[in-house]
């Protein structure tokens, strides 16, 4: 189809030709901006609620500015130990489900990326991890499974069933795939076994491949909320996304102690909503500059090799 | 024969691991399909002896009333985002490609790109909050207008269109950069030569830009084929509510409220299976179709 693309043209800003100003440009540039706004705005607004006095939201005085600027619902969020708790969970399920998903991914792709004389049976490995991902049991033998497993309510739960991202593992090998046979053939000489060779060569070379799946994968778990919901019974051990879930949209408040209910009346339902948004997607807006690089690679990387 | 074998090894035992881990956490639950032949009792586990009853599930499935709209709603919501889900970044990318100064053009794009990394939890939130008739700053925005206060996640005349632009509003950013990305790859002599003959910024869009990457909207159309059963059940999970149940309900949230909340695990294992096969042929043929017509192979 095409050539695989270079990091220069990937960056998507290279100019081909002179472009001159006119109005049609000036049309364009000023539309574009406005849908630019229409993507970032709703996220100000909800900043801005959490922000403002509970009076004020309520209201419906605050737009794109906090109103009678007050931490306050942040320090209820905050004071939540259900929050904590939660967040913890969150950040157990990065800490083990990355390294996890990378390993994995890794010890796939680079058998997967031989040619089929080279490992016998490749093509049979091959399907065997792509029909994962065409194919499922569905929502309640998926469910039943984890249960028979014993793993309702435990991390291994949330990490586990995606330890191997099928779709990193076909842009790894293609990635692999790229990597000149000298050098590989050089460590064979070297007397460096495949796991040497993995880990000494293919590893360092790939890492910026490595960086954008590691993003892609942080960001999958900090955004599931599904699987929280579904397989932990006991909401002590939700990670962020299914507690804002439940709190945010399902509004379900009933394990809220006396004491909790009490201070809540102090602050409006609205403003302590939008904190919570927030702080659900704070990592991520923080991350972001990153992300955006990354994953733009990581994107052409993917979708539009031929 | 032996020292092949042998050097051959170490490469089979690096799969092990992944493996073992697809066995037990995608073909076991595959074999758990059977469920949807069941009366399933799950106290006597997945393995355990359970009454099968044919086709019963199905048979049951069919007679509901509300599965025709279910399907229905699936079949609407889904090709609309499809459909829209191809033109709006098509058009995004070339306006984006024709703007000439890179710092507004890396701005819109750093911008329209944010929805995208957000959960459906997050948007939906936010969503929940901004379209609400009750104070939501959008029907603010509207009233100035004056048009009248508009339930968008309450209405049934709404909803659907709702989950469509919103769908639209999150995924576009991605698009635009998978087009973008095609249209940087267009050789610059094209242009220079067109400009030479005359051609305004018109002829050169129609003439090469939309040729120049017509291979990858092919790719990108074909392989959306196979979500056509996937409404998008994060979305309409987090912003759907029973009085839209009638416009809104989809296959994937349907099965959730049979299976688990009224735990009839062999109906809703029947919606699921037949989703899945369904899917599995779309998605074979759009991967067969794109390979055909794009060459595109996965590996």
């Amino acid at each position: 189809m095409q050539q695989p693309l270079t990091p220069n043209q990937a960056d998507l800003t290279t100019v081909h030709r002179k472009k001159k100003f006119d109005g049609i440009s000036v049309l364009n540039a000023t539309f574009l901006i406005l849908v630019s706004l229409l993507c970032i705005l709703p996220l100000i607004h909800i900043v801005a609620v959490s922000f403002s006095s509970s009076a004020a939201a309520s209201a419906g005085y605050v737009r794109l500015w906090p109103v009678d600027f007050t931490f306050a619902s942040y320090m209820y969020t905050m004071s939540r130990t259900e929050f904590w708790q939660s967040m913890i969970v969150s950040l157990t399920r990065i800490g083990i489900g990355t390294p996890l998903n990378l390993l994995l991914t890794i010890l796939v792709a680079y058998p997967l990326s031989k040619e089929s004389h080279a490992l016998r049976f490749r093509s049979v490995y091959a399907w065997a991890f792509f029909i994962t991902m065409l194919f499922n049991g569905g929502l309640i033998p998926w469910y039943t499974t984890l249960k028979e497993y014993g793993l309702l309510d435990s991390i291994w739960a949330l990490v586990l069933p995606g330890a191997v991202p099928v779709f990193s593992v076909v842009l790894l090998l293609n990635f692999f795939r790229e990597i000149p046979k000298e050098l590989e053939e050089a460590a064979l000489i070297d007397g460096a076994g495949h796991f040497r060779t993995v880990w000494s060569i293919f590893v360092p070379i790939s890492k910026p491949a490595l960086a954008t799946l590691a993003l892609f994968s942080m960001v999958e778990h900090w955004n599931s909320w599904f699987d929280g919901l579904l397989l932990m019974g006991n909401p002590a051990n939700y990670p962020l996304q299914s507690y804002i879930q439940t709190i945010v949209i399902q509004q379900n408040l009933s394990n809220m102690s006396r004491d909790a209910m009490l201070d809540l009346a102090l602050i409006s339902d609205r403003t302590l909503k939008s904190s919570q948004i927030f702080l659900g997607s704070l990592p991520i807006i923080l991350a972001y500059p990153f992300l955006q690089k990354y994953f733009v690679k990581g994107i052409v990387l993917g979708s539009v090799k031929g | 024969m032996r020292s092949k074998l042998r050097k051959e090894l170490p490469l089979h035992l690096m799969l092990l691991p992944g493996l073992i881990m697809i066995i037990l956490f995608s073909y076991v639950p595959m074999a758990g399909v059977m469920i949807a032949f069941q009366k399933f009792i799950p106290a006597k586990g997945l393995f355990g002896d359970q009454k099968w009853v044919g086709f019963d599930n199905f048979d049951y499935v069919m007679s509901l009333p509300n599965f025709t709209q279910v399907l229905w709603n699936t079949l609407f919501i889904s090709s609309l985002k499809l459909i829209l889900g191809l033109i709006v970044p098509l058009v995004f990318a070339i306006l984006l490609n024709e703007l000439a100064s890179n710092v507004i053009k890396r701005t819109v794009q750093t911008a329209i790109y944010l929805p995208y990394f957000l959960s459906w939890v997050v948007l939906g939130g936010i969503l929940i909050d901004i379209l609400s008739p009750s104070g939501g700053i959008v029907n603010e925005f509207l009233g100035l207008f004056g048009v009248s206060k508009i339930f968008f996640l309450g209405d049934n005349d709404w909803f659907p269109f709702t989950l469509i632009a919103s769908d639209v509003w999150k995924n576009f950013g991605y698009g635009t950069i998978v087009y973008l990305a095609a249209i940087t790859g267009i050789d610059p002599g094209l242009y220079e030569a067109a400009t030479i003959d005359g051609a305004n910024r018109w002829h050169k869009t129609w003439h090469i830009t939309i040729p120049g990457i017509r291979m990858v909207i092919v790719l990108l159309s074909v392989l959306s084929l196979g979500q056509l059963l996937n409404a998008g059940f994060d979305q309409v999970f987090n912003l759907y509510s029973p009085q839209v149940y009638e416009s809104g309900d989809i296959l994937d949230t349907f099965v959730y409220r049979i299976g688990l909340l009224d735990a009839q695990y062999g109906v809703a294992t029947a919606v699921g299976f037949f989703k899945s096969i369904i899917s599995l042929t779309l998605i074979s043929s759009s991967y067969f179709l794109a390979y055909r017509f794009a060459k595109y192979r996965i590996f």
